[in-house]
């Protein structure tokens, strides 16, 4: 206690000592952290490189030389895997980070603005919700061309509507609190109060979306990489990969296994970080 | 005594679809310098709204000003532009809210709030902001080691000590309090209002204390406004509403105040409901609940009759001394 009154906090500081009180959270961030030094030092852990072919060995089952196994080129899956995360984690979080900043902006203008701003905005995201997120993503990524940048700016552009409402909802529920009344009336700025008062507010549900957001932009990612409009082979992506080994799953099951795994282990990973987030910073709940 | 916020004419409509909300007709006040001025009156007289235009803030749309002027320190308020404004705000007119659980931000620590008012009408450092902020938490007897914590660590009366702090850390030449003490126990209400008796002394502020809580006025305020319908019905020194009320409408509130000598089976009420702001009544808005209702009532407003120099009221009756007693 005596602590506490000669320091202060700030609240990154305590949200992150919340954090590391929640073991599932640590859990995630822990493989979240082993995936980005993976990704970065993807070209010191592969054995092989991700496009080495070897047809003699191709269809091989995990064994000492191969422990992911070989696909149907003779590839080494597990290298493949690895430089795989490289390009799966930028698409993930470049993706949404276009996604919440785009969408986070235009919601909270909407919200907080209200009348016809709003009615602007909202009917342009409508339009944007009336179009599947997949097909959406697949024609931005047709009219931009194939290729790594597009993907992300696809992906990212498809999912800006789901930000802009999550966000528009917390503002409109904020605004009407008294504490910015209150800030109105020590003569604080609009801006100010959007951006000191309001969105801090909101974090909690955009960060929970933004998790779920990087599983879903990596699997858009997968889908647009499966019909040739992402990532062209032999660049390694997991859901590409997914994709290619699905022909073999009868027979050659370990195939689809790892690439599959890596997804899911990335994702649940995500899902409890973003959880044990939304808990460290609500304030309600510290100590 | 200086005039120094004076209210002429001032109207204000809320609009939902076709409905129009009355919610403040034809409004006329003053205040002097160093004066507490209390707003007394039922949920829905319109004080809130009053004291949201003086610091022209309120919702809009659905909300508008129709007319009136509201004169503070010789510029007229309503005219001044949205930056103006802001330097005002908080500078020169405070204002406490009645809720203090939500009034302060629940996402950052409570000297965090009373730095943004400090930095914002002060050129200083965050340093020493945070340092004033310490000090202000200390006027409002508050530990200043507490700056770092979240305003849910708080109790409510804490919490609006807090709110008090923000208030008058610019020090601010007019203090509206919009219920301070609904939200609280009648024991912390009595510390609250001991508080800002102390404070207001302290930084010889004028304040406008909206309240429906009559014991609360003639403890704090010089004068008192009893509001009606979006109107000030009687205007008078603490003394003279008290001692003397002309009003009908003023006699019923007092009247409505049980009595613990007398053995009551049940409150003494106002028949009638308060009127429907989107239909306000014809002549004088009392007329249909006054139980000295004349006909001329009905259809002619009773202009303002001066009964001593600070003592008006807006009744035909008002004159006519002795007319009613207390029944």
């Amino acid at each position: 206690m005596n602590q506490k009154k000669e320091k202060r906090y700030s609240l990154t500081r305590e949200t992150f000592t919340r954090l590391m009180k929640n073991r599932l959270a640590m859990f995630g961030l822990f493989i979240l952290c082993v995936l980005v030094i993976t990704a970065i030092f993807a070209d010191q852990i592969a054995p092989y490189s991700y496009d080495q072919m070897d047809l003699l060995n191709a269809y091989k089952a995990p064994c000492k030389g191969h422990i992911f196994g070989t696909d149907e080129f003779g590839r080494d899956i597990f290298s493949r895997v690895v430089y795989g995360s490289r390009i799966s984690l930028k698409v993930g979080f470049i993706a949404v980070s276009i996604a919440v900043v785009a969408g986070g902006l235009l919601g909270a203008v909407a919200g907080y603005y209200g009348g016809w701003t709003d009615n602007l905005i909202m009917r342009a995201m409508d339009v944007i919700m009336s179009i599947p997120a997949t097909l959406l993503a697949i024609s931005i990524a047709a009219a931009l061309g194939a290729g790594l940048t597009n993907l992300m700016i696809a992906t990212g552009i498809a999912s800006i509507p789901t930000y802009a409402r999550i966000v528009r909802a917390s503002v409109l529920g904020i605004k009407e609190q008294e504490f910015v009344e209150a800030a109105r009336a020590v003569g604080t700025r609009d801006f100010t109060i959007l951006c000191k008062h309001i969105l801090p507010n909101c974090l909690a549900p955009i960060i929970v979306q933004a998790t779920l957001g990087v599983a879903f932009a990596i699997l858009t990612a997968a889908g647009l990489s499966f019909i040739g409009l992402g990532i062209e082979p032999p660049t390694p992506e997991w859901g590409a990969m997914l994709s290619n080994a699905r022909s073999y799953i009868r027979d050659y099951s370990y195939m689809c296994l790892f690439p599959g795994l890596a997804i899911a282990l990335t994702i649940f990973s995500l899902n409890v970080l973003g959880d044990g987030l939304r808990d460290a910073l609500d304030p309600k709940l510290r100590q | 005594m200086n005039v120094f916020l004076k209210i002429e004419g001032l109207t204000v409509e809320y609009r939902s679809g076709n409905r129009h909300v009355h919610a403040v007709n034809d409004l006329d006040l003053q205040l002097g310098e160093g004066e507490v001025l209390g707003f007394v009156g039922e949920t829905g007289a319109g004080k809130t709204t009053t004291a949201l235009s003086i610091l022209r803030i309120l919702p809009n749309p659905p909300a508008k000003v129709l007319g009136g002027k509201v004169i503070f320190k010789d510029q007229d308020i309503i005219q001044l532009s949205d930056r103006e404004m802001r330097a005002i705000r908080g500078e020169e007119i405070a204002m406490i809210f009645q809720d203090p659980m939500t009034s302060l931000d629940p996402v950052k620590t409570v000297g965090d709030q009373i730095c943004e008012m400090i930095l914002l009408h002060r050129n200083c450092s965050k340093k020493e902001a945070w340092e004033m902020a310490g000090d202000m938490l200390e006027t409002v007897g508050i530990d200043r080691g507490r700056a770092g914590d979240y305003p849910h660590q708080f109790s409510g009366g804490m919490k609006q000590r807090v709110v008090i702090a923000i208030a008058l850390s610019c020090k601010p030449s007019l203090l509206i309090a919009d219920e301070p003490t609904t939200a609280l126990d009648v024991t912390i209400q009595a510390q609250i209002l001991e508080l800002m008796k102390e404070l207001k002394k302290k930084y010889q502020s004028s304040m406008i204390m909206i309240t429906h809580d009559l014991g609360i006025v003639a403890e704090i305020c010089d004068n008192v406004a009893i509001m009606y319908a979006g109107g000030v019905l009687e205007y008078g020194s603490v003394m003279d509403i008290y001692k003397d009320p002309r009003h009908p409408y003023t006699r019923a509130l007092f009247d409505s105040i049980p009595d613990v000598h007398r053995d009551q089976a049940r409150l003494k009420v106002i028949s009638g409901l308060p009127p429907d702001p989107t239909d306000i009544p014809s002549g004088c808005p009392f007329h249909p609940r006054c139980p000295h209702c004349t006909e001329r009532c009905k259809t002619e407003k009773p202009e303002v009759v001066h009964l001593n120099e600070t003592h008006w009221a807006r009744c035909f009756l008002a004159q006519e001394e002795g007319r009613y007693e207390h029944e």
